[in-house]
């Protein structure tokens, strides 16, 4: 059995572990709050702007040609944006995440390139010899829609150039604070919501209807690759505080553990040198 | 009297959400006033002020470009950018403004002339807006 010294020097490195999980359970306690919140708060948005969309996208057709963002075409390369986070220890959140894409990457038969954002995932698709078109990392607690635009601007131009026929976005949603679910929508070409006839109404377009969805598209596009970071940021932050919470709940057990192990081996000693001495005198006797 | 129901919204919060009597916005092609039972109307917007009549309240904001949608339930303006009065840090939208107009002045050749116009227009959208506020404030 292990020294009472070992186990004293065990124990307290363990309460050291303890004390980060917790300190960093408590900040992503507070970062949770304010991302959850920003996550919500750009929700309206995000719906607002899907409905013009799918009101626009009727009137387009109706036009005879759809918008270049619109128009489906054969796939003969995909794009992927894989959002995941910079930092880890965050559970199962990344792993998740790149399971879902790597899965996804194995059934295709054409080619696919991805756009990273976040530490995490790309290096896991460059340690899987996958092809990364562009990488984003440092993303802030707090992004502005202005830091996400530079994302957007290389997943419109490489659909509009031609590179790229299909574009997906991989990100973690957020549910509860508990569960997170990774995802894959479709971001390019864009799919919008079928509104069911009554609903139709025509509309007073200024300029034209092409001018207007030539300025909307692209910013439907961005509003969607934000949203998708403020939903990993929420999912970060959850999932990070939970799984500190287990950790620093698993480290007092240990600790519990240990210490009566310690207990345990300091009273063995004890006796033992108590059975020698009365042994000892009993011998003198 | 009658209402319509609008709502400002930006990608990072909802600035606005009300049964308002009257919306004056700067359109693409023009300022325009919607009133309740508008026609459908979907139309880009210019970085300007935005002029609310609630009752017999005016409110102003100022608005650095987005989408204004007039649905027969409701008027949605997708912005940019929106601050109510109250939000506007003059100071920053004055150095915004002069910044621009230097550029504008110089017009050095590796710096966007159309970018620092649109600056320029929000800034002076924020400017005015402010000022507005504080001159209804000193009567």
């Amino acid at each position: 059995m292990a020294s009472t010294q070992v186990l004293r020097r065990r124990i307290r490195s363990v309460q050291g572990t303890q004390k980060i999980c917790k300190a960093m359970e408590m900040i992503a306690t507070a970062k949770m709050r304010r991302a959850q919140d920003q996550a919500m708060t750009g929700r309206p948005y995000a719906e607002r702007i899907s409905q013009v969309v799918a009101d626009l996208a009727i009137h387009s057709q109706v036009d005879g040609k759809a918008h270049p963002l619109l128009q489906k075409r054969e796939v003969s390369k995909i794009a992927i944006v894989h959002i995941t986070t910079d930092r880890g220890l965050c559970g199962g959140l990344n792993a998740n995440l790149n399971r879902l894409v790597a899965n996804f990457i194995l059934e295709q038969t054409v080619a696919v390139t991805l756009i990273t954002v976040g530490r995490k995932g790309r290096t896991f698709m460059l340690r899987n010899g996958q092809d990364i078109r562009a990488e984003f990392t440092g993303i802030s607690d707090r992004p502005t829609l202005l830091e996400t635009l530079p994302i957007s601007r290389v997943v419109i131009d490489d659909y509009a150039s031609g590179d790229v026929d299909k574009v997906y976005l991989a990100y973690p949603r957020f549910v509860t604070t508990m569960v997170q679910r990774p995802v894959m929508e479709t971001l390019l070409p864009v799919e919008p919501t079928v509104v069911p006839p009554i609903q139709r109404v025509e509309y007073i377009y200024e300029p034209a209807p092409g001018a207007v969805l030539d300025q909307l598209l692209p910013r439907f596009v961005e509003m969607q690759v934000y949203h998708a970071i403020l939903e990993l940021i929420a999912c970060e932050q959850s999932a990070r505080m939970v799984a500190m919470r287990s950790a620093s709940d698993n480290a007092k057990e240990l600790i519990e553990d240990l210490i009566l192990t310690l207990n345990k081996v300091r009273q063995e000693t004890i006796t033992k040198e108590i059975c020698d001495i009365s042994g000892g005198a009993e011998a003198l006797a | 009297m009658a209402t319509l129901r609008l709502e400002i919204v930006t990608a990072e919060r909802t600035v606005f959400a009300d049964d308002v009597s009257e919306v004056v916005a700067w359109g693409v092609e023009g300022q325009l006033g919607i009133l309740p039972h508008h026609a459908p109307l979907m139309t880009m917007l210019q970085p300007g002020d935005l002029l609310i009549k609630k009752d017999d309240e005016e409110h102003y904001l100022a608005i650095s470009g987005g989408f204004l949608e007039v649905r027969p339930d409701k008027v949605i303006i997708l912005a940019d950018a929106c601050e109510r009065a109250e939000e506007i840090d003059v100071e920053r939208a004055e150095a915004a403004r002069h910044r621009a107009e230097e550029i504008l002045k110089t017009r050095p050749p590796e710096m966007d002339t159309a970018a620092a116009e649109a600056a320029l227009r929000r800034s002076l959208a924020r400017i005015k807006v402010a000022e507005r506020r504080r001159r209804k404030k000193g009567i």
